[in-house]
């Protein structure tokens, strides 16, 4: 079950191509930024993918925010709460 | 409009992106488009020896005109020898386009002869990277490449393109326009009107400029805003001719190897105008150290430079160009004589001491002399080490785009194809490569493509039998333990340039030193001058890394 204190959903809507995972990955990788849960679902007709990312809620995270904007691949990026996102519901069903 | 094939659609786009010269090395992968290429009629090609330096030619031609230059590999070793000058492109926001052979995209992911996931690679030195799944795709591809090389922060772009893709027979229509810059974002005025402000009431301010003023071509702008505030200016090494050398509110590059005075005078400011600045370590020391008691006005187009390393900061998002043109004319004239006669006092009690500067011979001397010998036109190059401070300390830098240097890799290697690209896009100029022994080795393959080329090019190379800086490190931070950091086996560079086909000449035991220099800079085509130097001489005056930049080592003769 993920522990949604202190953490927040990163959503991003993104290209749906092969590469895109690697790109958003990397970008949290590199700078050691860990992601503690991930969720990704095509939307409409495919063209495009929602991901939602759990993240620490830490200083860091507004460069993150930033640096993810300058994806190409990336459309749109905004904040959500962590508790009642997906993931809570998600926890449960993993730990079941 | 006939059909054609991805390899010939891919050719007629770069001719219509303006593309003159093509730096790379043919392979397998790149067959169809290497055939496509030499049946082009307005691009040339220039075979490199290696693809690093391919990709170095290529930041070469970018880096000295500002506009997006293409270099090509093949799959697998091709693409992969890219990759260290793809990085260096990137930490200087250098915009190049380098395209790729893949293998066929039915064989992606069996681990085919020369397959390499070259688009995975290269994620994080690219500002975007493709991997093209059909010729239709590059209609859009190659203009957009295009655009985002250029368009804000500049940066490299890859396109991996599989061989059958590239024979792929397509109807192409129409063609689509060439890629062109995106306008930059609108800036927020009311910060514009706070920063004037903070300028007006300031009494000790800096303008600090970097790469940014060079990549937005405001040098002009940026010196009438230094004059009409009276503004003392610094620069980044990537910003080095942002105001000329000589101006009398320049105070030349700032940080680790920045003349005392300037770094004293950053200590005391009391408002950093910081303008396409990244705040580099480099640059500002240990970051708490750095203009301690100065608010802080940071312009960027990136806004994630913005609050990355100085959180305190009045952050403008803006091309630097708009942005400092708002602030000259929002700014009061001012003459501020008070702070500009401190600066004075402290040029006077910390002078920049460039030893030697009238022996050719002696490390700062070869760099004066070389300046002198050819004047402001010419194009410099360097590579990384102790020559390439002296020479960013020394050389008299008067305008933008005239001093190419690996500013953010610090790659030993840059300065010979550097120097080739800036040749190929400047074949009026003179251009010199200022490079040390252990850097030439790095690239030195590419004298033989400088031979072919019959390139202007000037290498003067400070042979000191040693990898100095590292050298100068291991003196002052590690009790002296020198270690791996010399070379037992002496090499003969100018019998070896001279196997290349360029002439050599050496300054040891030379009669007539200025003489020798002085003709092999006015012969045309490249030339190499050997200079014999100390390795012992170490380039001062100098931060330790970690340290604030008021800590300064300073050498004999600074003491
Ligand atoms: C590709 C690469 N490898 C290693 C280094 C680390 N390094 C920085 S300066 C230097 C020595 C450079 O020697 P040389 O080109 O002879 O210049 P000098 O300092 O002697 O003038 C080295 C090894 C580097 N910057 N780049
Ligand atoms: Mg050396």
């Amino acid at each position: 079950m993920p522990n949604t204190a202190n953490r927040v959903v990163l959503d991003l809507i993104v290209n749906n191509h092969p590469g895109v995972m690697s790109h958003v990955c990397g970008l949290f990788a590199r700078r050691a930024f860990n992601v503690e849960a991930i969720l990704v679902l095509p939307l409409g007709g495919g063209e495009t993918s929602r991901i939602q990312l759990l993240v620490d809620a830490d200083q860091r995270l507004d460069q993150m925010v930033k640096q993810a904007e300058k994806l190409r691949d990336v459309h749109e990026v905004s904040l959500c709460d962590a508790e009642s996102s997906p993931f809570e519901e998600l926890g449960r069903e993993f730990a079941a | 409009m006939p059909s054609m094939t991805g390899a010939e659609l891919l050719i007629r786009l770069l001719e219509r992106q303006k593309i003159k010269t093509i730096a790379g090395i043919p392979g397998g992968t790149n067959l169809p488009i290497y055939d496509a290429l030499g049946r082009s009629e307005r691009i040339r090609h220039v075979l490199a020896r290696h693809e690093q330096g391919a990709a170095f030619m290529a930041q070469g031609m970018a880096r000295s005109t500002g506009r997006p230059a293409v270099c090509m590999a093949t799959s697998g070793p091709g693409a992969t020898n890219l990759l260290t000058a793809v990085a260096d492109a990137k930490l200087d926001s250098i915009p190049i386009i380098c395209i790729t052979g893949q293998v066929p995209l039915s064989l992606i992911g069996t681990d085919a002869f020369q397959e390499m996931d070259i688009y995975g690679m290269s994620i994080p030195v690219t500002k975007h990277n493709y991997l093209v799944r059909s010729a239709q795709e590059l209609l859009h591809v190659v203009p957009e490449a295009f655009r985002i090389a250029a368009s804000g922060r500049p940066g490299p772009v890859l396109i991996d393109i599989p061989k059958d893709v590239q024979c792929q027979t397509i109807d192409v229509p129409r063609l689509p326009a060439p890629g062109e810059p995106e306008a930059a974002p609108d800036m927020d005025r009311e910060a514009i009107d706070k920063a004037a402000r903070m300028i007006d009431h300031a009494k000790r301010p800096i303008l600090y400029l970097g790469g940014g003023v060079t990549q937005s071509d405001c040098a002009g702008i940026a010196t009438r805003l230094a004059e009409k505030g009276s503004l003392p200016s610094t620069m980044t090494l990537m910003g080095l001719g942002a105001l000329p050398h000589d101006h009398p509110l320049s105070l030349g590059m700032l940080g680790m190897h920045a003349a005392k005075h300037t770094n004293m005078a950053l200590e005391e400011c009391d408002l950093l105008i910081a303008a396409g600045v990244r705040f580099d370590d480099r640059a500002t020391g240990r970051l708490e150290g750095f203009c301690p008691d100065a608010d802080i006005i940071h312009i960027d187009i990136d806004p994630g430079e913005l609050g990355k390393l100085k959180t305190d900061c009045v952050g403008i998002t803006a091309d630097v160009t708009s942005a400092l043109g708002a602030l000259l004319d929002s700014i009061s004239t001012q003459d501020r004589s008070g702070w500009l006669s401190r600066i004075g006092e402290l040029k006077k009690q910390y002078p920049a001491l460039l030893p030697g500067t009238d022996d050719p011979t002696s490390p700062y001397g070869l760099v004066s002399a070389t300046a002198a010998l050819l004047g402001p036109d010419a194009i410099v190059t360097t590579d990384v080490g102790q020559h390439q401070m002296r020479a960013a300390q020394a050389y008299p830098v008067t305008r933008p785009r005239q001093f190419l240097t690996s500013g953010g890799l610090g790659t030993m290697g840059f300065g010979i194809p550097a120097a080739i690209g800036a040749a190929l896009a400047h074949p009026d100029r003179t251009v010199v490569c200022f490079t040390g022994d252990g850097s030439m080795l790095m690239n030195i393959q590419e004298l033989a493509t400088a031979a072919e080329q019959q390139l202007n090019i000037k290498i003067i190379l400070a042979d000191n039998g040693a990898l100095g800086l590292v050298q100068q490190q291991q003196e002052l931070f590690y009790e002296d333990r020198k270690f791996a950091s010399s070379y037992a086996n002496r090499i003969d560079f100018t019998t070896i340039a001279k196997g290349f086909g360029i002439e050599a000449v050496d300054l040891a035991d030379c009669d007539s030193p200025m003489a020798v220099m002085t003709k092999a800079m006015r012969s045309t085509g490249p030339a190499l001058i050997r200079i014999p130097v100390q390795a012992a001489d170490n380039v001062y005056p100098m931060v330790p890394p970690g340290a604030a930049n008021s800590t300064m080592i300073e050498g004999a003769s600074n003491a």
